[in-house]
């Protein structure tokens, strides 16, 4: 257990260390040059130079890597070149909405997704299952993007049920939480449909119904906890589905999280934002992923650790 | 009251000597707003902020020495009491107002107009601005990091600084303007370093009280604020991170009032046929133009001739028409609001036929391909597609290449990348309301350069040098003369055709019906894009 741990975070950081050395390449090719940006318009070239060098932008690739390597193993992301602050304080002062925003799609689509594929398990094959089938597929597909406008306009402008965008209070969190637990309610419902429908066929369930067990007692009971526990590992992966859709989500409803500030500073090209925050994105995935392997072998006596 | 502001509307900057602080409205004081912005605000360092969002927030929290009427391009005296030009236009002398008070409680005097100047130029600083004070004395050796001090800024006595200039510059008093030359307070701009722009100490009419980064700030009125009466509200929200569209639908739900991004093209029409909100869209002008460059340097638009073909193929009316009708169509680089702008000139007229024999005069009966650049938001790839449509009808074949603004910048910073680029997004918003302010970088020999704004890499050593004639032009008697020069300098350009002017846009922007104020100050040319100042609450009347 403890040798799979080391050798885990092991791999995790050479992960981190690969996302940090390829996305580095990434920007170091995109043809905008910050100095240029940051010294403005009526700046003459030799104000350029001078930026350039105090940024230490006019070193090699490899020691301008090295320098942010070294900065960040100090904990050091760097300073915004835009927005003229440290990066650690502006993903600071944005992850406790993104941490919300994500904890409350997981209690969405958890409620949503096992609800929806343990009545349709149980009404396999009917009309029921098969519209609530249509259903997840449907937000499986949508775009985001699109999914979020329309409750936004539907809930928020039409009705007039949530405030139409923002941050504060649980209202504001509702839609912008549905949005990203509508994606993962897909997938939870077909796996709960699955899972639920392989477990009703067990023997165990069978010999319940034979004691005389009622229907609802035989499915809290027996048949809804070993169907979900296989379900529960899932969250961890999750989460990298997360960080992908918060970019889009955050700008739709002017969420104040770490999407919307990446989203920012890629159209600007704001190279240590962009670095920070894939960074710490990387870093939440691969702790979901880390999270989601240790956690199987807990819920599922099956899965050894090796 | 508002037609005195209708009326004084673009007066020429330099004839300023009755310039007098004007308040407009007798309202109460009292009162609060919301204003929405979609992206981020950067920073408030006056230093150092350039952008749509903090530009006039800048303008709110501190003072500089020269201001502008509200509403209006004219020049007025701020926190100069008074000043002096010398004869030879060189040395500017300002006397500045007593008991103006920072945030913090000090007073102001002549050592922070000094400090807040070295600190601006100061390579360190990295401002954006730096490059406008070139023409104080002792500005290369600061520049260039062997000096601290601009050897030409003299504090005389603790309400009297001196300015002396390399080199006579008319437009000076409009750099004393701008955000850059604001003062700030040097205990805390030192105390903070480069957080400064989190923590402003300014003299001006509101105070950061609040700022909750990536969500909102919350200005508060500066109750010791020199100029009395001023600012209207108690308190400005401004939330950060709201979408143009969702901004306007919380402005018609109640709840903001003021669109900071102005009302979205996609809503446009919507809006104003609006019985509800019709009254409460403002429009008003901005010094902007819309233009396409083509590389001078890049056959065959190294042949006048093609560049002239190109600017009578270009259809603007139909540009116009994909953004609504939001702008008018020109003729000429300077903004019908510009002092110097031709009135009389006519420009190349929309004509495919003639467009067609002139090139094919120049060489090329067939037409030929080139690529045509473009910032890849909407609507700049459409009015582009619309362009490639009238290029096409003369026989050129031009690719749209569509990408993100950094891009575009960088490839029209190349001598040889982007032979023809669209400014749609990017396009020049002059700095200060002089004629000169759409020259030097865009149009000059100086932004000529690797990684500079003249995409076109159009440079006449002739037109530079009648450039610098006009800006030594600093006595107020030759203003005119000096605008006629300028027309002259843009005319000859129009000439040698390295641009296609398309339109100048005009803004469209909104006011909950709570706000009162003229118009004017909601589309201020200068204190982009609303003079908060002068906003006030009908709550409260």
């Amino acid at each position: 257990m403890w040798g799979y741990l080391i050798r885990r975070i092991g791999e995790s950081l050479l992960i981190l260390l690969g996302i940090s050395l390829v996305t580095f390449i990434l920007l170091y090719l995109v043809p905008a040059d910050p100095a240029r940006q940051i010294a403005g318009r009526s700046a003459t070239a030799e104000t350029v130079a001078n930026i350039r060098a105090q940024l230490g932008l006019d070193q090699p690739f490899h020691i301008q890597y090295f320098r942010y390597l070294g900065n960040l193993l100090q904990g050091d992301l760097g300073r915004s070149y835009l927005q003229r602050t440290e990066v650690s304080e502006l993903i600071a002062a944005r992850m406790p909405a993104t941490l919300l925003l994500m904890g409350a799609a997981i209690v969405a689509e958890l409620i949503m997704g096992l609800t929806i594929g343990a009545v349709a398990a149980l009404k396999r094959n009917s009309a029921v299952d098969q519209s609530l089938m249509v259903f997840s597929f449907v937000t499986i597909s949508a775009p985001q993007f699109v999914v979020g406008i329309l409750l936004l306009y539907v809930f928020a402008v039409q009705l007039g049920w949530f405030p139409i965008g923002g941050y504060g209070t649980f209202a504001h969190l509702v839609l912008p939480a549905l949005t990203i637990g509508l994606l993962g309610t897909g997938w939870y419902s077909r796996m709960m449909r699955s899972s639920m429908i392989d477990v009703l066929a067990q023997d165990y369930v069978r010999t319940a119904r034979a004691k005389g067990l009622g229907k609802l007692r035989i499915i809290l009971r027996h048949v809804a906890p070993n169907a979900i526990l296989p379900i529960i590992a899932m969250i961890g992966i999750d989460i990298g589905l997360f960080m992908s859709g918060i970019v889009v989500v955050e700008s739709v409803f002017g969420w104040p999280g770490i999407g919307q500030l990446a989203w920012q500073a890629i159209q600007r090209v704001d190279i240590p934002i962009i670095m920070g925050v894939t960074l710490v994105s990387a870093f939440f995935i691969v702790l979901g992923n880390l999270l989601a392997d240790l956690i199987a072998p807990l819920v599922d006596p099956r899965i050894k650790l090796k | 009251m508002r037609k005195t502001l209708m009326t004084s509307v673009l007066a020429l900057g330099t004839a300023l000597g009755t310039a007098q602080a004007q308040d407009f409205t007798e309202a109460k004081q009292g009162g609060s707003m919301i204003v929405t912005y979609k992206d981020d605000v950067s920073t408030l360092d006056p230093a150092i902020g350039y952008d749509w969002q903090n530009w006039s927030m800048i303008k709110s929290l501190f003072d500089g020495l020269m201001d502008y009427k509200p509403g209006t391009t004219e020049l007025k005296k701020d926190l100069a009491e008074d000043y002096t030009i010398s004869d030879d236009g060189k040395t500017f002398t300002f006397t500045l107002r007593k008991g103006v008070k920072f945030h913090n409680g000090r007073e102001m005097t002549a050592e922070d107009v000094k400090y807040s100047l070295d600190r601006v130029t100061n390579p360190a600083t990295q401002s954006p601005g730096a490059g406008f004070f070139g023409s104080i004395a002792g500005y290369d050796a600061v520049a260039a990091g062997e000096a601290d001090s601009l050897s030409g800024v003299t504090v005389i006595d603790p309400y009297t600084v001196e300015i002396k200039l390399s080199r006579p510059d008319a437009t000076f008093l409009h750099v004393m303007a701008i955000n850059f030359s604001s003062i700030v307070p040097k205990e805390e701009a030192e105390k903070y370093g480069a957080d400064f722009g989190k923590h402003p100490v300014g003299t001006g009419a509101f105070y950061l009280a609040d700022w909750t980064l990536g969500q909102s700030l919350t200005f508060a009125r500066n109750t010791d604020y020199w100029n009395e009466g001023l600012p209207k509200l108690d308190q400005i929200t401004f939330e950060i991170g709201l979408e143009p569209i969702v901004a306007l639908l919380r402005l018609q739900q109640g709840q903001a009032d003021i669109p900071g991004d102005g009302i979205p093209p996609a809503k446009f029409l919507e809006v104003t046929q609006d019985e509800a909100f019709k009254d409460f869209v403002i429009e008003g002008g901005q010094l902007h133009t819309g233009y396409i460059t083509m590389n001078v340097k890049m056959p065959p638009f190294d042949n006048v001739k093609v560049r002239q073909a190109v600017n009578m193929a270009i259809n603007k009316d139909r540009a116009v028409r994909i953004i609504n009708g939001r702008a008018v169509p020109a003729n000429q680089p300077l903004p019908p609001s510009m002092p110097g702008y031709a009135d009389d000139y006519e420009g190349y007229a929309y004509d495919p036929e003639a467009a067609k024999a002139l090139l094919a005069e120049a060489g090329f009966p067939d037409g030929f391909e080139t690529e045509l650049y473009v910032y890849n938001t909407d609507p700049n790839p459409r009015i582009a597609q619309s362009f490639q449509q009238d290029l096409a009808a003369i026989g050129i074949k031009a690719e749209i290449r569509s990408l993100a603004q950094a891009n575009v910048i960088a490839a029209g910073g190349e001598p040889d990348q982007a032979p023809m680029i669209w400014s749609g997004g990017m396009a020049w918003i002059a700095d200060f309301p002089d004629p000169s302010n759409f020259y030097g970088p865009i149009l000059g020999c100086d932004g000529a350069v690797q990684g500079g704004w003249n995409w076109s890499w159009y440079c006449n050593e002739e037109l530079d040098a009648k450039a610098v004639e006009a800006d030594a032009m600093t006595d107020p008697a030759m203003a005119t003369e000096r605008e006629a020069k300028w027309r002259e300098i843009y005319l000859a350009i129009m000439e040698d055709a390295p641009w296609v002017p398309v339109f100048n846009e005009q803004r469209f922007t909104m006011r909950s019906a709570k706000l009162g104020g003229p118009n004017e100050i909601f589309v201020d040319p200068v204190h982009v894009p609303v003079n908060y100042d002068y906003v006030y609450s009908n709550d409260v009347q």
